[in-house]
């Protein structure tokens, strides 16, 4: 790794979040400044040391103190078997975890992590990984409603179809979706990149300052202030390496996929960032 | 906020669905504590009428002096209304002191006994039908269900709402499900807000309707009544309601041999759809259908405008 810079290494580290242009509130993370990222209540871990957790006669509270309990033994690992459909499971997680659940969670899932990587079997209710400023979370099936609402950074994937405004108020951050989604997607979507691989609802993009959109299925409309835009030369690697790094796939290949960005410039917002958006344009 | 749950089993008419319902809006509570209301389909009763009915508000007892006395003369006066016209109690329960069940023989016109019924004061009769059982009182699932001895129940499919209220009181009035009055069994459950409410209901009211509370859920009871009494199919008349009604909702519809499911076109408001060989399970949480399938499903969240009906 000598040779590489910080951010091949922090990819390579599996750090996906893409470094925006322009200014941003996201950090990007340099491996020799790890110490300046450590939260109070952040924990070391191990990531080879692994633990079983059975939340079947938990509630909600119990398993995220039973996740906490282990982290702070120092488990990097934990296996979360019977999660049954709860709600508020695995949240505000601010440190490196593999958490992986055996099964469903209800709502708010995964909420203000900044860190770990998790996995759902299952599928997941409304509003999962909300808030979320770093890390992966993977969902085999389906997704509810406002999926990843105001996510900062990190990777949001789910492999099925998803409800109605996803991507709510996202300011950084990726999205995908293998299936897919319902009306108002990408609503006042601020920053960050979304990508569709089945349809898009009605209503794609509604008042959107900034950020991409990218929808490999039919458009059913598009919202107020969201235009078509055409694909570069940087957009076509990124989305390739993006959907290979999450075994994920565009039927008709990336170079196909239509592109959605903010056609409306608002004032003072876009004065702010000498944007990505000028650039696509 | 309020949960709604739908279940209706597609072979057996002797499912548990009374206690697998309250399993399922129990573990919706915390989307509504005020009030909970069953609509459940056992098998017809040969012959007779079920009737649910109420003479005075839970809230309202024990505020006056005399009230024993008169809540007995409504009661005996209901009881007079229905000999009047010809029928027959055949039967009569009362889990409370101002709810009951009767079953009753009637050859007559059921939509003026009901309307005859309903002219003394405080009496709202909260569902006629073949085989529904419209039960709702204020608190909790468990509850409802013990006070109304909900658990033997058996039967075919059911519908039932735990409510937050937040635009009309919280009272047995305003409490789901709503009969779609004078229509034999069906009822109606629903979560969201619907923002033609009065307009709409004027219209209605034009049309010969009565409208029990002011609670804009009922709106859509009435609504489907008016429809398939100018004879339009339930599934018809439920497509035709997104387009007429503004505003946020999902709601719950049955009758004696269906469960229908409408959402709007914001899809705002949530809907979790579990279906298998045996069983259609709906409830505004997963979390409700995990309780009366204890294991990992797969499920999923009927998009805008979607329509579906079940028969059994």
């Amino acid at each position: 790794m000598g040779n590489m810079s910080g951010t091949e290494r922090s990819l390579e580290m599996g750090m996906h979040t893409e470094q925006l242009r322009g200014r941003t509130q996201q950090v990007f993370f340099e491996p020799e400044e790890g110490e300046n990222f450590l939260y109070p209540g952040a924990f070391e871990v191990d990531p080879d040391r692994h633990a079983e957790l059975d939340a079947a006669d938990l509630d909600a509270t119990a398993v995220n103190l039973e996740i906490r309990r282990l982290m702070q033994q120092g488990f990097g690992n934990v296996t979360v078997k019977n999660p049954g459909a709860k709600h508020s499971l695995g949240v505000g997680i601010l440190n490196r975890l593999n958490l992986h659940f055996e099964g469903s969670l209800g709502y708010f899932g995964c909420g203000l992590l900044d860190g770990p990587n998790v996995t759902i079997s299952g599928r997941v209710g409304w509003s999962c990984a909300e808030n979320m400023m770093a890390g992966t979370v993977v969902i085999e099936k389906n997704a509810g409603s406002t999926f990843g609402a105001a996510l900062r950074g990190g990777d949001l994937v789910c492999k099925g179809d998803v409800g109605s405004r996803t991507g709510i108020d996202m300011k950084g951050g990726t999205i995908l979706v293998g299936g897919r989604t319902g009306v108002f997607s990408g609503f006042m979507m601020q920053r960050g990149r979304m990508i569709i691989l089945g349809d898009a609802g009605t209503n794609l993009g509604d008042s959107m300052y900034d950020g991409t959109i990218f929808v490999a299925g039919e458009i059913a409309s598009l919202g107020v202030d969201a235009v078509r835009a055409d694909l570069t030369d940087l957009d076509v690697p990124w989305l390739a390496r993006k959907l290979a790094i999450h075994g994920l796939a565009a039927s008709d290949g990336v170079e196909n996929l239509k592109k959605v960005v903010a056609g409306r410039q608002l004032w003072n917002y876009d004065n702010l960032e000498p944007s990505e958006k000028k650039l696509i344009l | 906020m309020c949960g709604i749950a739908g279940i209706i089993h597609r072979n057996v008419n002797d499912a548990p669905v009374g206690s697998e319902l309250t399993a399922m809006l129990q573990a919706l509570r915390h989307r509504g504590p005020d009030s909970t209301g069953f609509a459940l389909y056992g098998p017809p009763q040969a012959g007779r009428i079920v009737m649910r009915f109420k003479i005075a508000e839970r809230s309202e007892l024990g505020t006056s002096i005399g009230q024993r006395e008169e809540l007995n003369a409504r009661k005996a006066e209901v009881d007079r209304r229905i000999r009047e016209l010809d029928a027959k109690i055949i039967a009569e329960e009362a889990p409370t002191t101002y709810a009951f069940r009767y079953e009753i023989e009637c050859s007559g016109d059921l939509s003026e006994l009901a309307r005859y019924l309903e002219e003394i004061d405080d009496v709202e009769i909260l569902s006629l039908g073949d085989g529904l059982e419209l039960v709702k009182d204020l608190g909790d699932a468990n509850g409802v269900a013990r006070d109304y001895d909900l658990a033997p129940f058996r039967g075919s499919h059911g519908i039932g709402h735990s409510r937050m209220a937040t635009e009309s009181d919280v009272d047995i009035r305003s409490a789901h499900p709503y009969w779609a009055f004078p229509f034999k069994d069906l009822a109606v459950v629903h979560n969201g807000q619907l923002t033609n409410y009065w307009s709409s209901r004027r219209d209605l009211e034009r049309r010969g309707h009565r409208f029990a509370s002011d609670c804009d859920s009922e709106l859509i009871s009435v609504y489907l009544a008016d429809k398939i009494h100018q004879g339009i199919d339930l599934k018809s008349a439920i497509r035709q309601s997104i387009d007429d009604f503004d505003g946020v909702f999902t709601y719950l519809v049955a009758t004696d041999r269906m469960l229908g499911m409408a959402k709007d076109r914001l899809h705002a408001k949530p809907m979790v759809l579990y279906e298998s060989d045996d069983m259609i399970a709906l409830a505004s949480e997963e979390v409700a259908i995990r309780s009366v399938v204890p294991r990992e499903i797969e499920t999923t969240d009927p998009y805008e405008g979607v329509v579906r009906v079940w028969e059994i």
